[in-house]
């Protein structure tokens, strides 16, 4: 008989329910992750980086070794890894709090050193994890827990385009974003990061995939104009495709 | 002997040691003179560290330089990295691969590093952490200070948990208790602290890199690096279900708990009929030592106890010298910390006095000997 099965469960993701909200970005992150990895198989020389965030979790859902990193720190963790052992595969998996706000130094600086590392970037624009306050990705006006009547140019400044803020850097060979709010744009998505991976095994330098996500518990929204609002507000602010890509 | 670090010598020193490789990972025979930070990097060397991570902070930039130019040449890591806390957690990535990483740093810099070897410790990791420790608070000065003792002996990060504390008294101790440091963070599979000064760490004096009989350590069988063949591995400090957080700190408590009961290290010099017994750790134990022999010479009944490890503190030894002191004193470059501990140890029985200082200076021979001698007489 021959075999049907069009989608199934990829070999990278535990065979577990999340605990992510629904509309959550993270579990369709995690898949497209857990995809490319089958995809590339590299699942068994592969080593996982979780933020602090709700994606913290996330090492109980990837079916490959994950370590735990503190706020921020997940490039200083990934160098000290990549160096000793360069043969491993060695990604980040962080939330805009965690990668723009407090690790934005190290973010900065391996991507500088050209640290040959893959960073999944998951821009939501607002802390989860603890309770919705506002990210460095915050977009202007939009009210948050500690931006309650909006965030303002004036008082917090514009949302921060990483991206475009790394693409100069000479460390850097691939930079791209991509969302996760409709098919289309999934699957593009999906491309960016396989070739941000297969930078890492090519033996490429510093490759970025940030990933437009929605949190439609925070932005009090239902997920359905949740995925609207990224069309209409989030793109428009953080462009989507291929910012840089050195091959 | 100079024992003040003079430029001109460290870098013919270091010329010699690139040029013609006098320096090779086995242990040598001769001394040499080298200062008291680069003994700690050759040390860790020898002793198998594959990875050194730091940011430059005086009085320790000397360990930072000497890596910098032997670790390539062993063909291992070293980078030099944004900051302290970038520094902790690279060799938190090192070290969940299982390769023995180390960093070093000043008090200021330890502090930024606190917020990782928190991590380290909840995580069990093991790594060598370097503090050649200056005055403080703040910026304080690039001075020798012993004002770290509360930080390294407690714990230092948040959280319910304790490193083993090396303090060596002379460079040839540094390197010793370096290889130590290596034994016991892997063994215990804690972040392990070395705390010197900024006189120990800069000063020079004949080294022999002296290998430790090899100890049988348990394979790492938590390591990630690719779940191949195995189910796959999380290192983690997170523990959320009801009764998980406490499962795992009695675990780390019960490794604490032998820590203290087979790893305390400590010197005792002329305590037996000693009635003041000096109580001091580092370079201060070296000038200690000095008043000790001054006052012997007059027959003053004075001896000096010396702890090497400072957590676990060697609070049994000093309980048993309260059988035939009648008082103890410790010196300390602060204004008193390690004294907390030896009252605890002395637990009320007898009279603990203090000396000590905190400009980031190191204290004279002369004005610790003028003190003894006015609390002997009084």
């Amino acid at each position: 008989m021959k075999d049907s099965t069009i989608y199934q469960r990829p070999e990278s993701l535990q065979d577990v329910p999340t605990h992510y909200c629904p509309g959550c970005g993270h579990g369709t992150a995690h898949r497209l992750i857990a995809e490319v990895i089958d995809e590339l198989g590299i699942r068994e020389r592969t080593v996982g980086i979780a933020p602090v965030g709700c994606a913290v979790l996330a090492y109980d859902y990837f079916n490959f070794d994950v370590t735990e990193a503190a706020h921020g720190r997940p490039p200083a963790v990934a160098t000290g890894m990549k160096r000793v052992r360069p043969e491993l595969i060695i990604f980040t998996y962080q939330g805009d709090g965690d990668l723009a706000a407090i690790g934005i130094a190290e973010t900065i600086h391996a991507a500088n050193r050209g640290e040959k590392i893959t960073v999944i970037f998951v821009n939501n624009g607002i802390y989860g994890m603890t309770g919705g306050q506002m990210a460095p990705t915050t977009l202007i006006d939009q009210k948050t827990a500690t931006s309650p009547l909006g965030r303002s140019f004036q008082n917090e400044g514009p949302p921060l385009k990483v991206c475009e803020m790394l693409a100069p850097l000479d460390g850097t060979a691939y930079i791209a974003r991509g969302a996760l709010n409709k098919p289309a744009n999934i699957l593009k998505a999906r491309e960016y990061i396989k070739q941000a991976f297969l930078n890492q095994i090519e033996g490429r330098r510093f490759s970025l995939v940030e990933l437009l996500s929605a949190c439609p518990t925070y932005w009090h929204l239902t997920p359905g104009d949740s995925m609207k609002k990224i069309t209409e507000e989030v793109i428009p602010n953080f462009p989507l495709g291929v910012i840089k890509d050195e091959r | 002997m100079l024992f003040r670090s003079n430029n001109s010598i460290l870098w013919l020193l270091k010329f010699r040691i690139s040029k013609f490789n006098i320096l090779k990972t086995e242990a040598t025979t001769e001394p040499i003179l080298i200062c008291g930070n680069e003994a700690i990097g050759e040390a860790a060397i020898q002793a198998g560290c594959l990875a050194y991570f730091g940011y430059p902070i005086t009085p320790q930039n000397e360990l930072t330089a000497y890596m910098a130019a032997r670790m390539p040449e062993e063909g291992r890591v070293f980078i030099q990295s944004e900051s302290e806390l970038a520094a902790i957690n690279m060799v938190f990535g090192a070290s969940a691969l299982g390769v023995r990483a180390m960093t070093s740093s000043s008090s200021p810099g330890i502090s930024l590093k606190q917020e990782g070897i928190s991590y380290l410790a909840g995580c069990e990791l093991p790594a060598v952490i370097v503090n050649i420790s200056r005055g403080g608070p703040g910026l304080g000065n690039i001075g020798p200070a012993q004002s770290d003792y509360f930080q390294a002996t407690r714990g230092g990060g948040h959280g319910d948990y304790r490193t083993p504390v090396l303090a060596g008294a002379s460079v040839q101790e540094l390197a010793d208790v370096t290889f130590l440091a290596f034994d016991l963070a892997d063994r215990y599979r804690t972040p392990v602290l070395i705390l010197g000064d900024g006189i120990l760490g800069q000063m020079m004096e004949p080294v022999k890199f002296i290998h430790p009989e090899p100890v049988d350590l348990e394979p790492k069988d938590w390591i990630l690096g690719g779940a191949k063949g195995r189910p796959p591995r999380v290192v983690k400090s997170l523990f959320l279900g009801t009764g998980a957080l406490d499962a795992h700190n009695r675990k780390l408590q019960e490794r604490y708990r032998i820590i203290r009961e087979k790893e305390v290290r400590c010197e005792a010099y002329m305590t037996d009929d000693a009635e003041l017994i000096m109580v001091a750790y580092g370079i201060t134990a070296r000038l200690c030592r000095e008043v000790v022999r001054n006052l012997r010479r007059d027959g003053h009944k004075v001896g000096l106890f010396r702890p090497i490890t400072l957590w676990p503190f060697p609070s049994l030894k000093i309980a048993e010298l309260c059988r035939t002191a009648k008082r103890f004193l410790s010196v300390e470059m602060s204004y008193g910390q390690m004294v907390d501990d030896v009252r605890l140890a002395v637990n009320g029985k007898l009279p603990v006095e203090f000396f000590g200082n905190g400009g980031g200076e190191i204290l004279t021979v002369g004005e610790i000997e003028e003190y003894t001698r006015e609390l002997i007489s009084s």
